[in-house]
């Protein structure tokens, strides 16, 4: 058996000894990074979730164009191609005006007056072109292109179209508020993260700061560096690694509680069922994930918290 | 680093060595000259703040010497790097007054450490450990934890770590100074023991009882400078 490997494997033991004979300290330590990572992958989750409901949103905003009856198909056709052409467009279809009263009809199936008032020879419904944005931040190339007199030709007079007045106003500020949201939802996340990088390095500092004395005694013994910080190292990986599991039984244990006690598939903007089905698809990335994070974490605060016990003096 | 014991005449030299700690006006130790030859029991007295945990401290390299020369087995402390540091710190066994065992390990794995560091393999560990406890009277507490033991116990854990590797140099640092004088016995009798089989003994002690039955040689230190220096010294408080 080499020296080395001889070594590492001691180190390794070490860790995993220490773990067990510190099991008190070890668990405080691994209670903290549990909270503090179910706390990242909550935050994770909500932002998920509310963009998920943002898209959603924004699915549904559309831009409709009315058209005059005497537009021709063929107008139609090489009026779609252009908008087509345009950035940020996601789709661009025709209702004619058969399909404008079939729709119609249907949203108001319980009112049989209405349904005979109406009829396919005295249609009184437009067609239209209707535009679905990629991105309905950034609409104003649609805005630009519906102005141009060549367009504006084909509009219905008495209706023209969906982007102006009141409607323009109730899109422009879901769309605002979706970019705010989005903005919001990974700047939540960055802060997060950074508290709970700093509660875990505390923490694991605290740990190794009870500990000194034994690091010292240890480099007074003639350990090297990487003899003595190695199975700190371990030790907080394992934290790490514990806490990461823990941390996705608990979210996952509060899911399956959630939807069986509360009975209820969202609160507000946040809807349990995307969340919860989020998590159970994603679930191998976001424990990767904390685990990752983890045991980053964890080495790299055992590496920058055992430093400073173990250097030497060098002042005369 | 050099080599360690060669054909070297003194075991300990100091040459001039003076220590200043930043902040206070005088030296800790002031122009020490010292000759320490291989074998011999050493012990050095002195009241509190005369120097003498300084003077230990210098020869572990905790802490580096302010002017002056050191020379330990050969080794010059000048020119010593910090990576071979641990290197020189194998090749001195060290005892303190508060033991400083490691708390999570048994008094096994205590003796053992000292021989892991050096890349001992597990079968001569397990030769070598019972037979050093064996020397400072614990065979069978092996798997006693360090906080089951009383303070002379964990002191003479503390001796057989230190002598595991079978240094040349064992330095106690007021070995004796939180036991009771049976126990205080007990452990100076192993240090007399270890010091027959040729290991250099140097002792710091506050104990006068201890200091005069054992007629060895006595250094007093005093402000930090060296008082007396005598074979078969006293020790008058």
């Amino acid at each position: 058996m080499s020296h080395n490997f001889l070594s590492l494997s001691r180190v390794i033991k070490a860790g995993f000894v220490n773990l067990f004979r510190n099991i008190s300290l070890s668990a405080a330590a691994i209670a903290v990074m549990v909270i503090t990572l179910t706390i990242i992958l909550f935050s994770i989750l909500a932002n998920a979730t509310f963009q998920n409901t943002i898209a959603q949103i924004n699915n549904q905003i559309s831009i409709s164009v009315w058209l005059k009856d005497s537009v021709t198909t063929q107008q139609v056709n090489t009026e779609i191609a252009a908008l087509r052409q345009l950035p940020n467009i996601k789709s661009v279809s025709y209702i004619s005006k058969t399909q404008a009263l079939a729709i119609y009809k249907s949203e108001q199936p319980n009112n049989a007056q209405l349904q005979q008032a109406i009829s396919e020879t005295n249609n009184p419904l437009p067609a239209s072109i209707e535009i679905k944005p990629v991105d309905s931040t950034k609409i104003q190339t649609i805005e630009n292109f519906l102005k141009q007199p060549k367009t504006v030709a084909l509009e219905d007079p008495q209706y023209g179209n969906s982007y102006g007045g009141d409607q323009k106003i109730a899109i422009d500020k879901i769309a605002h508020a979706t970019s705010i949201i989005r903005e919001a939802g990974i700047f939540a996340i960055i802060v997060f993260a950074a508290v709970s990088v700093l509660i875990i390095f505390n923490t694991i500092r605290m740990a190794i700061f009870n500990r000194r004395d034994e690091i010292r005694t240890m480099r007074l013994l003639g350990a090297r560096t990487s003899y003595i910080r190695g199975p700190f190292v371990v030790e907080s990986m394992c934290y790490g690694i514990f806490a990461a599991i823990i941390s996705s039984l608990i979210v996952d244990a509060i899911f399956v509680g959630s939807s069986s006690t509360l009975q209820a598939s969202s609160l507000g903007l946040l809807n349990i069922n995307y969340s919860h089905t989020y998590f159970n698809n994603h679930f191998w990335i976001l424990l990767t994930l904390e685990l990752a994070i983890g045991i980053v974490i964890g080495a790299v605060s055992s590496v920058i918290a055992t430093r400073r016990y173990l250097s030497f003096k060098t002042a005369r | 680093m050099q080599c360690f014991f060669g054909i070297i005449k003194l075991m300990i030299l100091l040459d001039r060595v003076v220590k200043k700690y930043n902040g206070s006006s005088a030296p800790a130790l002031d122009r020490i000259n010292l000759h320490i030859e291989p074998k011999e029991f050493v012990i050095v007295v002195g009241q509190s703040g005369a120097g003498k945990t300084t003077l230990l401290r210098l020869l572990t390299r905790e802490e580096r010497q302010t002017s002056g020369k050191i020379i330990v087995g050969g080794i010059d402390y000048d020119k010593l790097k910090d990576r071979d540091i641990p290197m020189l710190r194998r090749k001195i066994g060290v005892v303190f007054q508060d033991f400083r065992l490691l708390p999570n390990r048994t008094v096994f794995e205590n003796v053992a450490f000292a021989l892991e560091i050096v890349g001992m393999g597990k079968r001569e560990i397990q030769r070598t450990v019972p037979r050093v406890l064996d020397i400072v009277n614990l065979k069978g507490r092996e798997k006693s934890m360090p906080q089951e033991l009383s303070g002379g116990e964990r002191q003479r854990v503390a001796i057989a770590r230190a002598i595991a590797r079978q240094p040349k140099i064992l330095i106690a640092d007021e070995p004796t100074g939180n036991l009771d004088p049976k126990h205080a016995w007990d452990v100076i009798k192993v240090l007399e023991k270890i010091n027959r089989y040729g290991t250099t003994v140097l002792l710091t002690t506050h104990n006068q009882e201890i200091v005069n039955r054992l007629k060895r040689r006595v250094i007093t230190l005093k402000d930090g400078k060296i008082a007396s220096d005598r074979a078969n010294g006293e020790y008058k408080s």
